[in-house]
Parts: structure tokens; C-alpha cells; sequence
């Protein structure tokens, strides 16, 4: 799922301050799991921002909403009116909520609260961590399933960098390294030998250096 | 082995003498003054310097034009080139632009993560890494040709080097990850600081055991310690690094002014040892901002004069 983590609240109101109608607007799937961005939390960030509102004597009208999905649009529907309502909408989606959102409304702004973090999961209750990063040609099948591309903090593809330390990445020792669990995890499937396989140079067209990416099923075109 | 580039690093450990390294890093400016003048210090030590590529991520002047200052003496430079800064076309064009100077010897490296240097918020790269510069270098060369598959105009003549840790994590992996850079092309090693003798002698077992000694040419990595202080410092906080206690203790029960000469007799007393070992050919001597003492090294550790071509 996606990860977002919510922006700190005085940034938050710096944005919407000059604003009189704000519509708190939840997305309630992958930033709802993290406890950031869900319809929950959109309406607890709409009470912190009407407290904040009276404590600097600001008049402004706040409504809080949300859907189940900010980045399809057969979810939209229901919220036109309370979109149509506010001159600012305050997004707690992703990346891709936001701006989906921002293309239904030609003439209202939409702002972030959150900052989209990584694409991850749920480690343990609160604990968020990330496992890929798109790339567009993965090669867990041959990384013994973890990935070297979204966890090694310099996506080496063929082995650790001298400075694996006790399991540990050396820019903090937090950090699992990536190549030792690579490592474990073959020599638990015992396929150690493998570990001496060159990766080629990879594709990276299919990431982010290609452009923006795009799909299209043919079959499912209406 | 016949030789396959010009490079004198390359002559000398092929016709079977010990090679000597040492390595400069260039200033945090634009004096080229400053790397002249260390080269100056090492220059009749040594068969070839290695210019370090922002070293520990801190910005500095490019190795590849103090690479040139020391062409432009008479001397040989190694160009360190990390996969960290540059994508592969600013690699191979690089790659070209020291090969313009005549420039023999590369060592392919990926770098320290940028979050320990000058400038932690930026970007690092990563678009090949070490073990795939390595066969970039090699397809350039021997095949005279750029990644993207078009002829290269005059290919590079390089001798490909890169580094190796035998103390570094997962212990499993230190063999068959020097099996797997000698697979890429790799020519010549040049290994982390070495003070636990007797784990790198063990390494150098299971290297030979594999047969890559006679694949490969292995320089072990000396660095002299100048305190006490560093030793402790060296064991505890750099990753990567194995710095035996009795090492340690050695510094410690010497008093404070003599121990950096005791540091030298360290390293000195390690080339000895070292020399001993099948498979070492040579050393790869990086005192750190402490360049003066290379010729002390060399010549007591009985490295001196280096043989003339």
C-alpha cells in the first residue's frame, strides 16, 4: 500500500489560512491503513484546524468528508456538492489523490496535508516500512524476494557495499542491510551458488527516468 | 599474462614484482598545488597513485582533473570512479575524457552514502553499480565499445581495478563476491585497511583455494595509524572495519608522543608479514593526510627502489 505521513499542522495551516470555505477531504484505503489520511482522520484534522482557526481569530468555515478512493473516479460522485462547496479542498490522499482530485475542479485549489512517503507495509501496529519502489522490471525472483532496489540505501543490484555491518545498512544502524537478508534469505533456499550470478545493468527506462508511466488494458476499455 | 593496456601498474605486477599504491585526495578547492605537492612527497615510493573520487561523500576537486595534474608531472595516476555521483553516460564519457590523457589504471568503486558528507539532501545515483562499471570499463576497452553498443573512436586502455573488503558483512559472501567482481573483468584489487592479519590471511586461503589469485592481482590495504585515538575510533565507528584489540592496547601503552612512530612500525612489521602471503602482490599503502610518511614505509619495509621500467 501507499504511505503517507501527515504534514506538520503549522504547515498545514499556513496553507489554508487565507481560505474561508475548507473542505477536509479523506481518502479512506492505502493512507487510511497508515492512520494518516483516512476519513477518520480527516475529520480530527478538520477539529484541530477549527481550534487553530479560533486560537489566531481566523473566520473560516471548516467541513471535513471523504471517499473510499480519491484516485478513481466511480467514487466522486457523492461528494460533488461538498466539493463544489469549499474554496479550498485539503487532501489527505496520497500523491495520486490529490491531484486526481485537482482534476475534477478547474477553478478550486487542492493542497496536500500529507507527504506521500513509500510504497510499504505494515511491520508491526504503527510500524510502516518500505518494500518497493515501481521500478517497472522487478527482480525479486532473483534476489531471493527482497529487494535490493527499494531497501540498499544505493539500490546496489549485485552485493553489499563495504559498509554492511552486523545485518546493518551504514547509514543507520536502524536500517536492515538489504544484501544480508539477500543473503540469508538464499542461503535458507539453498541457492547460495546463485548469489554469484552477475545482474545485468538494469532498464531503467521503466521507472521514473522513463517519464510519466502509463498502462493500458485493452480488454477492460469501455 | 600479457599485458593488456599501457599502464605501468599493470607491467609491473605482471612481470611478478610487489606492486606499491598510495592515494592522494584532492583539496576542498581549486589549488591543484595541493595534490602536486603530495604527489611530490610519494612520487619515488610508489608505481602509481590513486585519486580518490569525494571521498566519504565530502565535495572536493574531480578526480579525473587531478588525475591529469599528475599525468601532466610524468606520473600514474589510478582514477577512483564511485557509481554514486554520475549516470553511465557521464561515466563513460569520463571514462573517455581521462583516456584523452592518457590515463592507464581505474578503480571502479559504488562510494560512501552521500548522508555522510557535505550534502546529505541530495540525490545519489546508482545507475550501474561497481561490479557493472567494471564491465562497462571492460567493454569499452576490449571491445571498443559504449554501453549503448555503437565503436568507440581510440577505446580506452585501462587497467580495471576495484576494492575488496574480506572484513565486511555477510561473511559468507567476502570469497564469492571477489569471484563474482573477477567474472566482471576485474584485473587488480586493492583491499580495505588490513590490521587483522589473521583473519586476511585466512581470506587469502579461501581466495586461493578458488584458484582467483592467479585471476587477479590482490594489493593488500595499509593505513598507519597515527594515535591511539584513531585505532579506537577506526574499530568502533567505521563499518567495515577490523581493528584487533591488541592493536589497540599496543597504542594505548605507548606514550602519547610515540605513538604515531609506533603506528608506522605496525604497518611495517603487517608489509612484512603480508609479503609472505601467496597471492598478495603488492600493497596499497593509504596514509591519510599523512602522506610524508610513505617513504618511510616503503623503505623500511624493504619496498625500496621501486623497480624501474
Amino acid at each position: 500500500m501507499i504511505v503517507g505521513e501527515q504534514k506538520p499542522l503549522e504547515e498545514i495551516w499556513e496553507m489554508v489560512k487565507p481560505y474561508k470555505k475548507v473542505l477536509v477531504f479523506g481518502c479512506n484505503t492505502c493512507v487510511a491503513v497508515c492512520h494518516s489520511g483516512g476519513n477518520k482522520e480527516a475529520e480530527i484534522l478538520a477539529s484541530l484546524l477549527r481550534i487553530k482557526a479560533k486560537q489566531e481569530q481566523v473566520e473560516m468555515e471548516i467541513k471535513n468528508s471523504g471517499i473510499e478512493r480519491q484516485c478513481e473516479h466511480e467514487f466522486y460522485e457523492p461528494v460533488t456538492e461538498e466539493l463544489n462547496w469549499a474554496d479550498l479542498v485539503l487532501s489527505t490522499a496520497c500523491g495520486v489523490g490529490v491531484q486526481f482530485t485537482a482534476e475534477k475542479l478547474a477553478t478550486t485549489p487542492v493542497f496536500p496535508a500529507l507527504n506521500t512517503t513509500f510504497m510499504g507495509a505494515v511491520d508491526a501496529p504503527g510500524v510502516f516500512t518500505e518494500r518497493c519502489q515501481g521500478c517497472g522490471q522487478c527482480i525479486l525472483a532473483i534476489t531471493g524476494g527482497i529487494c535490493p532496489v527499494s531497501r540498499c540505501a544505493k539500490r546496489l543490484l549485485n552485493g553489499p557495499c563495504g559498509g554492511s555491518s552486523n545485518g546493518k545498512c551504514e547509514i543507520n544502524k536502524d536500517v536492515d542491510c538489504a544484501w544480508q537478508l539477500i543473503v540469508d534469505r538464499l542461503a535458507a533456499l539453498g541457492r547460495l551458488d546463485d548469489y554469484e550470478k552477475l545482474t545485468p545493468i538494469k532498464d531503467w527506462s521503466n521507472e521514473r527516468s522513463g517519464g510519466p508511466r502509463k498502462m493500458v488494458r485493452e480488454d477492460l476499455q469501455q | 599474462m600479457s599485458e593488456k593496456t599501457p599502464s605501468k601498474l599493470e607491467k609491473i605486477l605482471r612481470q611478478g614484482h610487489l606492486a606499491v599504491t598510495s592515494e592522494c585526495g584532492p583539496p576542498r578547492g581549486s589549488d591543484p598545488e595541493v595534490i602536486r605537492e603530495k604527489a611530490e612527497m610519494i612520487k619515488d615510493y610508489v608505481d602509481a597513485i590513486n585519486i580518490t573520487d569525494n571521498q566519504t561523500a565530502m565535495t572536493r576537486m574531480c578526480s579525473l582533473a587531478s588525475c591529469i595534474h599528475l599525468k601532466l608531472m610524468g606520473l600514474e595516476p589510478v582514477l577512483q570512479m564511485v557509481t554514486r555521483d554520475r549516470n553511465r553516460i557521464a561515466m563513460q564519457s569520463d571514462i573517455l575524457g581521462a583516456a584523452s590523457f592518457d590515463i592507464y589504471n581505474i578503480l571502479c568503486l559504488s562510494g560512501d552514502h552521500q548522508s555522510f558528507g557535505d550534502c546529505p539532501t541530495g540525490q545519489n545515483v546508482h545507475d550501474i553499480d561497481s561490479m557493472q562499471l567494471i564491465q562497462t570499463v571492460r567493454l569499452m576497452r576490449d571491445e571498443g565499445k559504449f554501453l549503448g553498443g555503437d565503436e568507440i573512436a581510440r577505446p580506452p586502455r585501462m587497467f580495471v581495478g576495484a576494492a575488496a573488503n574480506p572484513f565486511a558483512d555477510p561473511f559468507e559472501i567476502r570469497v564469492p563476491r571477489l569471484a563474482k567482481k573477477v567474472a566482471a573483468g576485474v584485473e587488480f584489487i586493492q583491499t580495505q585497511c588490513i590490521y587483522n592479519l589473521d583473519r586476511f590471511e585466512e581470506w587469502m586461503k579461501r581466495i586461493r583455494d578458488r584458484g582467483l589469485h592467479e585471476k587477479v592481482f590482490i594489493l593488500a590495504g595499509l593505513t598507519p595509524m597515527k594515535s591511539a585515538g584513531m585505532a579506537r575510533y577506526m574499530k568502533n565507528r567505521v563499518p567495515g572495519m577490523d581493528v584487533p584489540d591488541e592493536i589497540v592496547k599496543r597504542l594505548s601503552d605507548t606514550p602519547k608522543e610515540k605513538q604515531a612512530e609506533e603506528g608506522i612500525k605496525i604497518c611495517i612489521e603487517s608489509i612484512q608479514r603480508l609479503k609472505e602471503v601467496e597471492g598478495v602482490s603488492g600493497f596499497h599503502i593509504m596514509a591519510i593526510e599523512w602522506e610524508e610518511k610513505v617513504p618511510e614505509i616503503v623503505r623500511q619495509a624493504g619496498l625500496y627502489p621501486r623497480p624501474s621500467l
